[in-house]
């Protein structure tokens, strides 16, 4: 099971892709979907993946991606 | 934007919402603009080392960088162009207790700021300035800025910037500052780490960080988008703590040397100014701290006085 779980706030994406490139375990890839502004945000391609380690949530410059880690008996355990 | 949205924002708890002022968001930075990675290493760091807020100041002057000082769910001053060090030494001398930042770009502090920045750093005033530097004067259109490198095309210079640039941290350490590194936005975690060591050190700690600035800079020089140049930044920069930092220059599309550079002691302007005075006048000074707890000590009798009256 996942670690980690990843927040996206669409609405304040720019589309930059520095998340998707950077994260360490491959969990993002940009959408096909427009936000209001047009932009093309990330979505999650392989939540299982997701370590919570927050580094989309620090390379973000929008702060519109964030990771929390998962309680181990909140996510099913591991 | 929707309803559903905001709460998610409010309730969903990104780490960095406590530091910044969610309902102006999104801001004005461009997509790919290193400086919101930088603020968000910053509120990471802030979260980390534990500093109380309320005694926090942060100081901006005018520009990309500038805009910071709006974000952030601080105290903080957006002051005039390259003033934003004399701002925040007259808020440190005026409070000492208070921790103050000056956060500002590269041409504020290092142009029309310069002569600010190398005085506030030999008087060595506890200040702890974060200069983003994305090597262009990039708000009013990418002129050459003291730090653009060398054949760079900016709008000033359209066949290439020819004059010598700035290397920061040779010119404050050669100034006196007591604590310097530089990292790039893709250092985020490194950034963060040096921004709390900055808050521990007493004097003038300079952190610059190399910032792309994908519509004005690297568009112009055909460098890529933001995604390319964080890639650049990843294979070209090198992590040479403690390395001269006389070789530490920047050039267009070479090695970037990052790393700690200078982490030394050397007593503070308030330090110095008390010792001063204490040596001239003896006895006949007194520090203000014990001056303002003598006058509470003093109002406190006072105000009791009244009560055994009354009983």
């Amino acid at each position: 099971m996942a670690k980690g779980r990843v927040t996206i706030v669409v609405e304040h994406c720019k589309a930059c892709g520095l998340c998707v490139e950077f994260c360490p375990s491959h969990v993002l890839a940009l959408s096909s979907a427009f936000n209001s502004k047009g932009y093309h945000p990330p979505h999650v391609v392989h939540p299982e993946n997701c370590s919570g380690c927050d580094l989309c949530g620090m390379y973000c410059p929008d702060f519109a991606i964030y990771a929390t880690k998962v309680a181990p008996t909140e996510g099913g355990g591991k | 934007m929707s309803d559903s949205l905001v709460t998610e924002i409010t309730n969903a708890g990104n780490p960095v919402d406590a530091i910044l002022r969610t309902d102006r968001m999104p801001h004005i930075w461009c997509p790919g603009c290193g400086i919101g990675t930088t603020v968000n290493s910053f509120a990471r760091a802030l979260i980390d080392s534990k500093i109380d807020l309320g005694s926090l100041a942060l100081v901006s002057g005018i520009g990309c960088t500038g805009r910071v000082a709006g974000y952030v769910k601080l105290d903080s001053f957006h002051t005039t162009h390259g003033r934003a060090i004399p701002f925040a030494t007259g808020l440190k001398l005026a409070n000492p207790n208070l921790n103050v930042v000056v956060y500002s770009g590269d041409g504020d502090l290092s142009a029309i700021g310069g002569n600010h920045l190398i005085h506030a750093a030999r008087r060595n005033i506890d200040l702890k300035v974060i200069c983003v530097n994305n090597l262009i004067y990039a708000m009013t259109g990418g002129q050459t800025a003291p730090t653009t490198p060398g054949h760079s095309i900016t709008s000033t210079n359209p066949y290439g910037t020819f004059e010598p640039s700035f290397n920061l941290p040779h010119l404050v350490e050669a100034a006196g500052a007591v604590y310097v590194a530089r990292w790039t936005t893709f250092h985020v975690r490194q950034l963060a780490r040096s921004i709390s060591e900055a808050f521990k050190k007493k004097g003038f700690s300079f952190i610059e960080v190399i910032s792309p600035c994908p519509t004005l800079y690297q568009r112009r020089n055909k460098l890529g988008d933001a995604l390319d140049t964080m890639k650049y930044y990843k294979e070209k920069s090198k992590v040479r703590n403690g390395s001269p930092t006389s070789e530490a220059g920047l050039t267009m599309t070479g090695e970037i040397i990052v790393g700690k550079f200078v982490d030394r002691d050397r007593p503070d302007y308030g330090t110095m100014m008390r010792a001063q005075y204490a040596e001239a006048l003896g006895d006949e000074y007194v520090e203000q701290d014990q001056r303002e707890q003598d006058r509470m000590e003093h109002d406190r009798t006072e105000n009791d006085q009244p009560e055994m009256v009354c009983s």
